[in-house]
């Protein structure tokens, strides 16, 4: 069946709903998402979004842009962080117009609080000098992202856009450089529809999957750049992985920064405040991979604590807080812990450990979501990526704690703008039944192929090996490892099986599809890792501990080459104002 | 230990009627969620055993199920908070359509959804340079219902749902309050008018099978009454 459409957009998550917003009435615009819009991962969000709005404290947008590069290790692109701080303010303020419900302050402007890496000149006077940290997170309670996703996504249903949900994005279709459309199949009945575009946007989210303690949903692995990689695209900065400090212990459930914003302190198995001896300054508020690798160090050194399954963990302390606060401001998040470990956040402190979290990298894109072809900067006309899966690249080597958010709704807006434009000329390819072959066949495929592999094995496998050999600390030796690991995988992959043979809501092909994703996804990630021998951001490399500006201030392009290991090529790093310094906090 | 299941399971290509299948499992930890019972089956015994789910810790609405008789989430309850010593009994959400196993057609859920106007209304143009001003009490008076992740637990535990499956049912009533309250909104009036008839809200006997199934523990019943009173009070 070929379905036409001015423009599809994959994904409805914050990037995507945003986008489709955006679209005016004139065109046709269908959003394609593998779950009910309101399932996305967005909603999984809890801490806040940022933006100078100075509703709490002074503040400006250059403030955060200083943060952003400083927070991103030097490998954000100056220009794209620029664009994205300005409009903060703007895209804040338009979410609350949308109705977005956010917590209030005295004076009925929308409540800020602190979060990682947000710091402020702590004298105007010297505005590269010692910094102390800022509100500047907006937030809900501690259900930001879910009530923001709600939101945009009551504000599709008014514009009356068309949803296909439960529909799985299998392919891209290109001709000559130009985008033509996706392929899809109905989860429910398994039937293949070809979606003819002249415009096509990947707002398909992060890969955190990848890895075995992770806070993102199952359906995170990263299909959209998968598919992109595919096409013999590239993916910009893949090893750039980021494990958040405090996810709850063996499951990885996230506890939002905000539990820290609001005062939470990380204490070691001697009570100590450990952060204390790695970020003097702003402590517990340091950026995510800052905290990550002292919790990582502590645990090492044998100040963590031994769990009842061998694995080790830190303390999270909420307690001295008092309930008001907690009930009030982290209801949520407490609540996971109260589920979850049966631990009381009011009385005893919560037992965390790192988690993967947030993919810096993904398809490559300018500031106008635009996908790029190749590390020359041109690009693919009619493609367009934004949200997780896309690198523009704002977030360079370590995101901030409330930039994602605002990444989507900034990004996922310019996007929207940027293919309303390209609609006024653009025009649709020839798209014939054809273009469903690849999907058939790998669908037959998955249905014939009786080898005895099991899915759940392969995955498994992929993410303990990734925690232990990708994951905060990484060594030649150890990716090395990975890599022949990956290649067994990939060859085990060809000898899947699977038990559902039925067309009917197949869940356990779409988990071997999402499982391909992954391996491909993964493939990305280690090979740069490998090559980037230095340390950097969320990178960080034992055998080359320093991060090394002459040679390493680029951005990895990996291509995909099938019968062999993918090919890298780099692209500098976009620097307006700000050289590069040492990371102190 | 040991736990004993009953799922119930209907593949429409091959079964005429849904059917309980049993499952034994060893071994596994009483801090288990039902979700990781479900995956244990499926990724180790029975690939063709069929759910919806995604976060996996309760917020974006994927599992809701009937878990020995109620309404729940397998994603937010653990082995040790249910009885184990009997075999746990798993069915889809009551009063949907069953697509495959536990996956359910929410297609009419949605539709309610939709028909409450779900979205902010006003037509008064906001400031223009900064956000509509409310008072942080204003404010969380709406965050219990903006807390609904639409699993659809209430509507489909409601017994006025199961009678008469055009009742607009408690998760859309949730979301009618939450904009009627809201002190930007101003289609209170059009909302009112929609609640205001056969289907609507005079259906809700305050039965409280809704509460009791919200995982997210939204008093439900609370913010219907406040419905309620707010329509009976309307002058025409
Ligand atoms: C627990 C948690 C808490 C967080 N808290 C914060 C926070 O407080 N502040 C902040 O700024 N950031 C936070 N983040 C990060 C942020 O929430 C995410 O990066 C962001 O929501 C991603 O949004 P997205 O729109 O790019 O993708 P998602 O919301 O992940 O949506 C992806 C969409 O793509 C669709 N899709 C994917 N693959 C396919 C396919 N093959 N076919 C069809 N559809 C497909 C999915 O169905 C979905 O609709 C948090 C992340 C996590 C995990
Ligand atoms: S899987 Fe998301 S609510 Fe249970």
């Amino acid at each position: 069946m070929i379905h036409s459409y001015d423009v599809v957009i994959v994904g409805a998550g914050g990037a995507g709903l945003r986008a489709a917003v955006e679209i005016p009435k004139e065109y046709s615009c269908a959003v394609i998402s593998k779950v009910f819009p309101p399932r996305s991962h967005t909603g999984t969000a809890q801490g806040g979004v940022c933006a100078a709005l100075s509703n709490m404290e002074e503040d400006s947008w250059e403030n955060h842009v200083f943060d952003t590069v400083k927070g991103s290790d030097y490998l954000g692109d100056q220009d794209s962080i620029e664009v994205m701080c300005k409009d903060a303010i703007r895209a804040i303020i338009e979410l609350e117009h949308m109705g977005m419900p956010f917590s209030r302050n005295e004076e009925g402007k929308i409540a800020q609080r602190y979060f990682g890496g947000h710091t402020k000149p702590a004298d105007q006077n010297d505005p590269y000098g010692k910094r102390i940290p800022v509100k500047r997170s907006c937030y809900s309670a501690d259900r930001t992202g879910h009530v923001m996703l709600h939101t945009l996504f009551e504000n599709t249903i008014k514009n009356q856009v068309t949803f296909f949900s439960e529909y799985f994005v299998t392919d891209l279709l290109m001709e000559n450089g130009v985008c033509k459309g996706v392929v899809a199949f109905d989860i429910a009945n398994l039937e293949v529809h070809i979606f003819k575009a002249k415009a096509v946007m990947f707002a398909t989210g992060g890969y955190g999957r990848v890895f075995r303690i992770t806070s993102n949903a199952h359906v995170g692995t990263g299909d959209g750049m998968a598919l992109v990689y595919n096409a013999g695209l590239p993916l910009e900065d893949m090893e750039f992985f980021q494990f958040h400090p405090t996810g709850l212990w063996k499951l990885g459930i996230l506890v939002s920064e905000a539990a820290r914003g609001e005062g939470g302190i990380l204490k070691n198995k001697d009570g100590e405040r450990f952060m204390a001896r790695y970020a003097p300054t702003v402590m517990d508020l340091a950026p995510r991979d800052m905290v990550s690798r002292s919790i990582i160090n502590e645990i090492r050194e044998g100040r963590g604590i031994r769990g009842s399954d061998g694995t080790d963990y830190v303390l999270l302390d909420v307690s001295h807080l008092g309930k008001e606060v907690i009930d009030e401001k982290l209801p949520e998040i407490t609540g996971f812990a109260r589920t979850y470990l049966g631990v009381e956040p009011t009385k005893e402190p919560i037992p965390i450990q790192p988690t993967a979290h947030y993919a810096m990298g993904g398809i490559p894109t300018n500031v106008n979501c635009e996908v790029l072809l190749n590390e020359k900067g041109d690009i693919v006309k009619g493609l367009y990526a934004a949200g997780e899966c896309a690198c523009v690249s704002v977030h360079g080597a370590n995101r901030l704690g409330t930039n994602s958010l605002l990444d989507l709704v900034v990004f996922g807006r310019r996007g929207g703008k940027a293919i309303s434009e390209y609609l006024k000329t653009a025009k649709f390819l020839e798209v014939d039944e054809s273009a469903a072959k690849k999907t058939n066949e790998f669908i037959s495929w998955l249905f014939s192929s009786n080898g005895n592999e099991k899915i759940s094995d392969i995955r498994t496998e992929l993410q303990n090996a990734m925690m232990e050999n990708c994951g905060v600390f990484r060594t030649e030796e150890g990716l090395k490892k990975m890599i022949d690991k990956l290649e067994e995988l990939k060859k085990r992959y060809r000898n899947i099986s699977l038990q559902d043979k039925s067309k009917v809501f197949n869940t356990e092909l779409v988990e071997a599809i999402e499982l391909e994703n992954l391996l491909k996804n993964a493939e990305a990630t280690v090979y740069g890792a490998y090559q980037r021998q230095e340390s950097r951001g969320a990178h960080s490399r034992e055998d080359f501990p320093k991060r090394d500006d002459n040679s390493w201030m680029k951005h990895t392009f990996a291509f995909q080459k099938f019968e062999s290991s993918p090919e890298l090529k780099y692209k500098p790093v976009v620097v307006t104002k700000y050289q590069p310094m040492e990371r102190k906090y | 230990m040991d736990i004993q299941l009953k799922i119930l399971r209907f593949n429409p290509e091959k079964d005429k009627q849904p059917y309980f299948q049993d499952f034994n499992l060893k071994n596994v930890s009483d801090d288990w969620r039902l979700l990781d019972v479900l995956h244990e089956i499926k990724w180790n015994y029975d690939g063709t055993l069929t759910f919806r789910r995604s976060c996996a810790h309760g917020i974006c609405g994927s599992d809701g199920m009937k878990i020995n008789g109620r309404n729940r989430l397998a994603c937010s309850l653990l082995l040790k908070d249910i009885n184990t010593k009997k075999p746990i009994t798993i069915e889809p959400l009551p009063a949907l359509p069953i697509i495959k196993d536990l996956v359910v057609d929410m297609t009419n859920f949605f539709d309610k959804y939709e028909v409450v106007k779900p979205y902010l209304i006003n037509n008064s143009p906001p400031p223009p340079d900064g956000e509509r001003l409310q008072s942080n009490e204003d404010a969380e008076k709406l965050f219990e219902s903006a807390k609904c992740i639409l699993c659809a637990c209430c509507t489909t535990s409601c017994p006025s749902t199961w009678t008469n499956e055009n009742y607009i049912g408690p998760a859309a009533l949730v979301k009618a309050y939450r904009f009627i309250y809201d002190t930007r909104d101003e289609g209170a009036d059009e909302r009112m008018d929609i609640l205001d008839t056969p289907d609507g809200i005079w259906r809700c006997h305050t039965i409280f099978n809704c509460v009791e199934a919200c995982p997210k523990e939204i008093n439900i019943t609370w913010h219907i009454s406040q419905l309620k009173k707010k329509i009976s009070s309307r002058e025409y």
